[in-house]
């Protein structure tokens, strides 16, 4: 694995980074698809991810929690955007109580490409960042008009029209 | 608890989202680092008219993204900084998580995909 670019946005509240791996597509598309090998990479060392639900098709949901080194357990979920194997997944992740969704935490969406050449397979990963204010809302999994909205309005900031 | 919201219960998060949509308003944020230009120069800077960069200029405000200063004749436009400078801090956090997760997905691909290449 090789990191090959890094690109921090403050303005557009963007992040994106690109690797390339000496795999193909489809294995890398696996670590995914496959919520055994997900578990292996998405938590830190010290606060290992189980995922309890793992539908990875468009509308699905995923849930996991991480157990942090005193036994705390950390509840999210990903909402999915879209899927297209083995080359492209966008999905919204935000934090929950339990396995309740919070409506005052702050939610990432996220895009995974995957792109496969001769020589190497190449991941681009872009977040953007919702920003939240005291006492505000911002648009939990189940609020399909402001998911709707701002699917729409990530498309504008990461250039997709 | 997921709380629906109407049309008209527009958060920050929506404002925000759709002021950053477009291109023309992200340039915006730009060049008024400095908050040393107006409305009027930002606009020459524009094909458009300067009611329309007005326009664009009202939707950042309203979403807490710039702010407008009166200077003599001249309404000055200041991006927030402090929202800017959140953002970034936010980033480096997230790239410092993505790095690891990179890392680890390397890991696992080594074991999973042995003697395997594109």
């Amino acid at each position: 694995m090789t990191v090959t670019s890094v690109h921090r946005d403050p303005v557009a509240r963007t992040l994106t980074i690109v690797a390339t791996f000496d795999r193909p597509a489809a294995l890398v598309w696996q670590v995914w698809a496959d919520p055994r090998q997900l578990e292996r990479w998405w938590g830190p060392p010290t606060y290992p991810a189980t995922f309890v639900d793992h539908d990875l098709t468009a509308g699905g949901r995923v849930t996991y929690y991480m157990t942090g080194p005193g036994g705390e357990k950390l509840h999210a979920w990903w909402r999915i955007v879209s899927v297209d194997p083995p080359s492209s997944l966008r999905f919204e992740e935000g934090s929950a109580d339990d396995s309740t969704p919070t409506d005052d935490a702050p939610t990432t969406f996220i895009e995974v490409r995957i792109i496969e050449t001769p020589e190497e397979t190449t991941m681009t990963i872009t977040c953007l960042f919702a920003p939240v204010a005291d006492g505000e809302q911002v648009p939990g999994p189940d609020t399909e008009k402001g998911m709707r909205l701002a699917v729409g309005q990530i498309d504008a900031v990461l250039g997709h029209r | 608890m997921v709380v629906r919201r109407t049309a008209a219960q527009e958060t920050r998060a929506d404002r925000v989202f759709r002021a950053l949509a477009d291109r023309t308003r992200r340039d915006v944020i730009r060049r008024a680092m400095n908050g040393t230009l107006s409305v009027s120069e930002l606009a020459r800077t524009y094909p458009m008219s300067t009611t329309a960069v007005q326009k664009h200029v009202a939707v950042l405000e309203k979403a807490g993204l710039v702010r407008l200063k009166r200077h003599g004749r001249e309404l000055l436009v200041q991006t927030e900084i402090d929202a800017v400078a959140k953002a970034q801090a936010l980033l480096v956090e997230f790239e410092r998580l993505w790095r690891g997760r990179l890392e680890r997905i390397g890991d696992v691909l080594a074991e999973t995909g042995e003697g395997v290449r594109p």
